[in-house]
């Protein structure tokens, strides 16, 4: 290939039909909770590691939707569990976090 | 004038609900419906929501409560004198009636998706609307509809809430009609995916909620938040569909083989032919203009014409079923003299 000293940006579009949503399905099938989220953002205000780290739960759905790898959320987690308690759908999202920590593990 | 006869402009549901309330209460209403059946947009319909009730049960206890009543299909109202204490009527047909109330029932149209020039409706062969999904679960043969969809993308919001459009209103019934589509589509086709695009989700409706948690849960229905920029057509006759994803921040991008366009409920073309007729009034939004909004939503400001349904504003049937029936009230004592 001849090398011109430039190249196309990447589009940074996601293809929705077309990005691996394997992590998202493993860990729904896990926590099927997690279908029931609607980015309300309750869980990410209320969440005391949020402002220091971006620790979102909502973000970290959301990505996962969009095949994204999200593992670099999980450390900063405290698993205080008060995005559990505000989460208006009722998810679990605790245990969502520690399942998903599980999943990573295991790779 | 003494005679009992009612007029009623419009044979939907507003109008038959009304007239059979009427015939009860002893009066002789007279219906006028301009096509060549009456049911209006609910002979459309194959399920309602919420109780995915059959449409056509619905129209049939409407209808079976009309014995009595006189109907005139494929007719309209020519003209309408206004007498002492009441209405002098010529009816297309030829009919003449003369009577104290009128009942304006005239219903909505839906938003023609062809100006929405950027989804491709008319153009793209697997483009189509909320309507004509209605027509093909409830048998109508469509070639623009795959024997086996493997993505399917409904589009919120097709002229409603869209200034450029002329109606910056929000039609209320199309995100339950949406997310009751998406469900009844997951079931006839279980594997394939299904994404909702839309700017708002707005499920104010008994029920309409849990129709919103199980197509997320049960049927795993997924929702984008974003309005559909434009839609164009792979070489394969694909549609690649695109939009921001708004809660990212990033945009997207969606090949589908089906689209399906919620338009949205406008005022009936005919409404401003009628206002002028009774000599009443249109509102900004180009419907009927109640009293208020709020305690006279059946009533003009002419004397014994009044409203119901879908005339005066986006309507569930629910609503307008409620509103047949406070309007057959309302008429029933204003002849009566009971104010
Ligand atoms: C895609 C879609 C799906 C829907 N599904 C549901 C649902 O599942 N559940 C629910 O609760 N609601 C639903 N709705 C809303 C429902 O269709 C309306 O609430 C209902 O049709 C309103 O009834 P109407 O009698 O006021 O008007 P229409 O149904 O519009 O009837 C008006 C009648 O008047 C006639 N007419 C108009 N002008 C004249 C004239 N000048 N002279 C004589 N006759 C005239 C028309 O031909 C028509 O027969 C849906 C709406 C849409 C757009
Ligand atoms: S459990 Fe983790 S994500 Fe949830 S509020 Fe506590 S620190 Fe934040
Ligand atoms: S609180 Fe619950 S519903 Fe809201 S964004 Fe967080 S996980 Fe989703
Ligand atoms: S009901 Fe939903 S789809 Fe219909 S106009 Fe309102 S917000 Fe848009």
């Amino acid at each position: 290939m001849i090398d011109f000293g430039f190249g196309l940006a990447r589009s940074s579009a996601v293809e929705l039909d077309k990005v691996d949503l394997s992590l998202y399905k493993e860990l729904e099938r896990l926590e099927p909770g997690i279908r029931k989220c609607i980015a309300c953002g309750s869980c990410s205000a209320t969440c005391t590691a949020g402002p220091w780290s971006g620790m979102s739960v909502r973000k970290l759905i959301l990505n996962l939707q969009r095949g994204k790898d999200v593992s670099g959320m999980l450390s900063a987690c405290m698993l205080c569990g008060k995005c559990s308690i505000v989460c208006p759908r009722g998810i679990n999202t605790r245990q969502l976090i520690l399942s998903l920590c599980r999943i990573y593990d295991n790779k | 004038m003494d005679n009992k006869k009612i007029l009623i402009i419009g044979g939907g549901p507003a109008g038959l609900e009304a007239a059979r309330q009427l015939l009860r209460l002893g009066w002789e209403p007279v219906i006028v419906e301009k096509t060549e059946q009456i049911g209006g947009h609910l002979s459309r319909w194959y399920k309602l929501f919420p109780d995915m009730m059959p449409a056509s049960e619905l129209l049939e206890q409407l209808t079976a409560g009309l014995e009595g009543a006189k109907v005139y299909l494929k007719t309209r109202v020519a003209y309408m004198n206004r007498l002492k204490d009441g209405y002098s009527i010529m009816l297309s047909n030829g009919t003449g009636i003369q009577c104290r109330a009128v009942l304006i029932a005239s219903g909505f149209s839906l938003f023609d998706a062809s100006k929405k020039e950027e989804y491709g409706y008319g153009v793209y062969d697997r483009v189509i609307t909320n309507a004509d999904l209605e027509a093909w679960f409830a048998g109508a043969s469509d070639s623009r509809i795959p024997e086996h969809p493997r993505r399917i993308a409904f589009v919120h919001c097709v002229g409603s809430r869209d200034l450029k459009a002329g109606n910056s209103q929000c039609s209320k019934v199309c995100c339950m009609t949406a997310i009751k589509q998406a469900i009844e589509m997951k079931e006839r086709f279980p594997d394939s995916g299904i994404w909702c695009f839309y700017m708002d989700l707005r499920l104010f409706g008994k029920k309409y909620e849990d129709f919103y948690i199980n197509a997320q849960k049960d049927y795993g229905v997924h929702f984008v938040r974003g309005r559909v920029s434009e839609v164009s057509e792979a070489i394969d006759g694909s549609l690649v569909v695109k939009a921001e994803d708004t809660l990212a921040g990033t945009p997207v991008k969606l090949n589908a083989d089906l689209l399906v366009l919620m338009a949205g409920m406008l005022c009936n073309a005919d409404t401003a032919t009628l206002a002028r007729m009774v000599r009443s009034e249109v509102d900004s939004d180009g419907f009927l203009r109640s009293r208020d909004n709020i305690y006279r939503i059946n009533e003009s400001r002419r004397p014994g014409v009044f409203y119901a349904g879908a005339c005066t504003g986006t309507k569930t049937i629910p609503e307008t079923m409620a509103e047949a029936r406070a309007a057959a009230l309302d008429i029933h004592n204003y002849l009566c003299g009971n104010d």
